[in-house]
């Protein structure tokens, strides 16, 4: 089993070198064919002729695609990213400081969504057409089309504005705190590893409005594929044996169901938590989160080249390990998922 | 910067909320870098320039009708310079500095900083060079350092602009000891490190800078070229979304909110909870740019025709608010003052416009693309739409054209290919000759309308470096906006507001040529 489980991981890396190669290539093409000219937008507001000519020089955009195509693989060859020109700092340092506050976040929605939409698909699956499961369709139906910068306006309206429960939308900690030292660059781990739960406390409840924003949208798909799912399981034949057998219910709901049930879960929570985490821009603009989605839109508008490279590989990067551990998830979850054969 | 280097401060003192010697401000865009002659340095970086670093001079101040306080181009006064001195031939200046100024490292400032900081300014290529050519600071061989507190300037001509440009953000005193030990052969004006470690020895100095989060700045106790700012600690926060700027500021969790849309500011105004400044952009403009090397703009009649057809007080509602200056239906064609902007002889008025059109052969109409810079949404989307919808009624079939930012620059500034456009300019050193230096003049950059006009040239060139107090100035001046209310190659819209909103207890702003917050003078009550 072990030894199955390690074969199938060294085969799956295997299996994504290709796809991360052409992804290099393809997302450097495509950065070049962008519309704008970097060299301009950099130029400042009273650029002339020469200092654009100056800023294309030391960009290096002066030289050739081949050429630079050459030295962004040997810079990449050592780890390198290039440096932004937005933000003035290694890509590398902002992929490190943004991807985390970026995954703590979708991490904490997809954690809310999970908690409601899991109790919520299994219930409405269990009574169909009851009162549960016109409450799961209702709420399912708001969270797909409630746009998240409308939830985010609209909770900070309430929840701090109106109400002032909450704190300042000032993004991961408000201004009186000190971020904790950098460890896994998650501050809720961070802060308890630095033993400051004043500084957890402060970096939770700027956490609890803008995952609550991305979990409402997430958990949408996660609902309906719970109750999708427990429905075919529940009617199946081995079930009514495990009825039949006078099996308590719980046992036969939870061991034997919603086990049977979680493999097209997980299938979508894979999908959900790569599109939360590419979607959750708006969510960051209202809540001033400095997370990637932000980061990555900025360097696309100013044709920040180096940055939309390395926030596209970072990303691919992501994807590919997201992909491995679900599919490893599966062989827990399911012994009969072989997938060496 | 790394968190673990502050490894006994928990928390910024406690008192960062609310109490009086801190100040919490919140700004829709932050800081890129901590030198503004770096290559790439954005607008919002400036503000870095204004209150970390000293200039030699400054601007006075002046009190407007409304109470408001703004910046004063006509009178200069020390800063790091006591006093100046023009030679008698009128070939440079000598500067005098405070003995007692020192670098945040307790160093004294000498000429020898100021040198090697304008040196590198002239130098570094880009935005400061331009900036600094603008004033007629060319080259490093310029710079004299007499002795430790003289530094002199001799000038390449003699013009207008040389001493105010020094007043600007760019020319900033750099210690330059620090500097250079961080200088490399590849490096040698020390880009890589002042980018991210300031060294000089402003009003404040840098406590903290989280890049895309905030910048904190504290008061540096032993400043000598103004008086000590009343507020100890700044924090700079960025918070991209204007409706949570408005949010945090109306809950009265940040004192003070910059890049305020004009329905917000309006909103504000009405609410009376707030202090809200609106003071006019000096030297700026929202307009409607007509590319002449396209047709049929190249026809005056036609741009005469467009400039009738604009829905003026309808954009002014719906786009600006009413946060700015109207700059439509003057009376006559000929300017009656050498002010600038000044409100153009044009007014909505579809009949002329469409017998203009019927003149130029023109009767059925035309269509056209009309592009505006999505950058700038907020006000050229509204007004583009209700343009659009005005033009039609005359036959002219615009069809919108919404260009990103990083395109903007390329296609309306570089390649001037924009047949119909909404832009917008501001010249930093506001003389109206430096307006048109940057945009009637043929080739300038932000001339994105392609247009030339010999005599206009002739009379930019004269005019640009002569003081204002020469008899033939207000003529020349006049003249130039003349020219262009005749050919309309551009059509003012308005000139917009700098908008601002505070808590009450928060005194002492002052509006600034360069749009940033200057810290140095604001007080909390």
């Amino acid at each position: 089993m072990k030894h199955s489980t390690l074969k199938l991981i060294a085969r799956r890396l295997l299996h994504a070198v290709p796809s991360v190669i052409g992804i290099v290539v393809v997302t450097f093409l495509l950065t070049r064919a962008l519309p704008g000219d970097p060299a301009v937008y950099f130029a400042g507001p009273a650029a002339d002729e020469k200092s654009i000519a100056e800023i294309r020089t030391a960009l290096g955009l002066d030289r050739g695609l081949p050429e630079q195509f050459g030295i962004y693989l040997k810079n990449l060859a050592q780890g390198d990213l290039g440096v932004s020109i937005g933000t003035g700092r290694p890509v590398v340092t902002e992929l490190a400081e943004r991807l985390p506050a970026s995954i703590e976040l979708t991490l904490c929605g997809l954690l809310f969504a999970l908690s409601v939409a899991l109790p919520l698909g299994v219930l409405a699956a269990t009574r169909p057409n009851s009162a549960v499961d016109h409450l799961c369709r209702v709420v399912v139906t708001a969270g797909v089309s409630l746009p998240t910068f409308f939830t985010g306006l609209f909770l900070i309206y309430i929840f701090y504005y109106l109400l002032g429960w909450s704190p300042s939308p000032l993004g991961r900690l408000d201004f009186v705190y000190v971020p904790p030292p950098h460890i896994t660059g998650f501050y809720l781990v961070d802060s308890l590893l630095a033993g400051d739960v004043e500084t957890f406390r402060g970096s939770a409840a700027q956490l609890i409005l803008p995952a609550f924003t991305l979990g409402l949208f997430a958990l949408a798909p996660i609902a309906r594929m719970t109750r999708a799912a427990m429905l075919s399981v529940l009617s199946s034949d081995f079930i009514r044996t495990a009825r039949a057998s006078g099996l308590a219910r719980s046992k036969v709901l939870i061991a034997y169901a919603l086990r049977n049930a979680m493999l097209p879960v997980l299938t979508t929570l894979g999908m959900v938590f790569s599109f939360l985490l590419g979607a959750n821009v708006l969510v960051e603009k209202v809540f001033s989160w400095p997370g990637i989605g932000s980061f990555a839109v900025e360097a696309l508008v100013a044709s920040d080249y180096a940055a939309v490279q390395g926030f596209v590989l970072a990303m691919a990067i992501l994807f590919v390990a997201l992909n491995l551990t679900i599919d490893v998830l599966y062989t827990f979850v399911d012994p009969r998922v072989k997938m060496d054969s | 910067m790394g968190a673990g280097v502050l490894p006994v401060l928990k928390y910024l003192p406690a008192e960062a909320a609310g109490r009086g010697d801190t100040l919490v401000v919140v700004i829709g865009d932050a800081p890129n870098s901590m030198d503004i002659h770096r290559k790439g340095t954005n607008r919002p970086a400036y503000q870095i320039a204004v209150n970390l670093y000293d200039r030699l001079v400054t601007y006075g101040n002046k009190k407007l009708p409304d109470g408001s306080v703004m910046y004063d181009y006509t009178t200069i006064e020390p800063e790091l310079a006591e006093s100046w001195k023009f030679a008698a031939d009128g070939k440079s200046v000598t500067f005098k500095l405070r003995k007692d100024a020192t670098f945040w490292d307790g160093t004294p400032v000498t000429a020898n900083d100021v040198k090697w900081s304008f040196d590198r300014a002239v130098s570094v290529g880009g935005f400061p060079t331009v900036q600094m050519k603008a004033g007629s600071l060319e080259k490093p061989e310029q710079f004299v350092a007499v002795d430790d507190h003289t530094f002199r300037i001799d000038f390449l001509r003699a013009s207008k602009l040389t001493l105010p440009d020094l007043g600007v953000p760019v020319p900033i005193i750099i210690n330059a000891k620090v500097a250079k030990k961080h200088a490399t052969k590849e490096d040698p004006w020390a880009t890589e490190y002042l980018h991210k470690t300031p060294a000089g020895g402003g009003a404040y100095m840098l406590e903290r800078w989280d890049p895309g989060q905030q910048t904190v700045y504290k008061r540096y106790d032993k400043w000598k070229n103004g008086p000590l700012p009343g507020i100890q600690r700044v924090v700079v926060r960025e918070v991209p979304s204007a409706a949570t700027r408005r949010a945090l500021l109306e809950r009265g969790d940040v004192d003070l909110s910059l890049d305020m849309p004009a329905k917000d500011a309006k909103e504000l105004m009405q609410s009376g909870k707030l202090k809200v400044t609106g003071i006019p952009i000096e030297n700026c403009l929202h307009a409607i740019g007509l590319n002449l090397n396209i047709k049929p703009f190249n026809d005056v009649r036609v741009r005469k025709a467009v400039a009738y057809a604009v829905p003026y007080e309808e954009i002014f509602k719906a786009a600006a608010y009413e946060r700015g200056v109207p700059m439509y239906g003057a009376k006559s064609m000929k300017p009656a003052t050498a002010a600038w902007p000044q409100p153009f002889p044009y007014s909505t008025d579809h009949k002329k416009a469409k017998a203009l059109l019927a003149e130029a052969g023109l009767a059925k109409g035309f269509e056209v693309p009309l592009s505006f810079n999505l950058g700038l949404a907020q006000w050229s989307e509204p007004a583009a739409l209700l343009l659009q919808e005005s033009l039609a009624k005359v036959g002219i079939k615009a069809t919108l054209d919404k260009i990103p930012g990083s395109s903007w620059r390329s296609r309306a500034l570089v390649e001037k290919s924009l047949a119909l456009h909404l832009k917008n300019f501001g010249g930093w050193l506001n003389y109206p000759d430096y307006y048109f230096f940057w945009v009637y003049q043929k080739g300038r950059l932000f001339n994105s309308m392609n247009y030339t006009n010999p005599e206009l040239e002739k009379l930019v060139d004269t005019t640009l470096h002569m003081p204002v107090k020469d008899a033939a100035y207000a003529t020349n001046v006049k003249k130039m906006i003349g020219i262009v209310f005749e050919e309309v190659p551009l059509i003012p819209l308005w000139q917009p507001y700098l908008d601002v909103a505070m808590q009450k207890n928060v005194d002492g702003y002052a509006y600034w040529f360069h749009r940033q917050l200057d810290a140095r003078s604001l007080r909390k009550a």
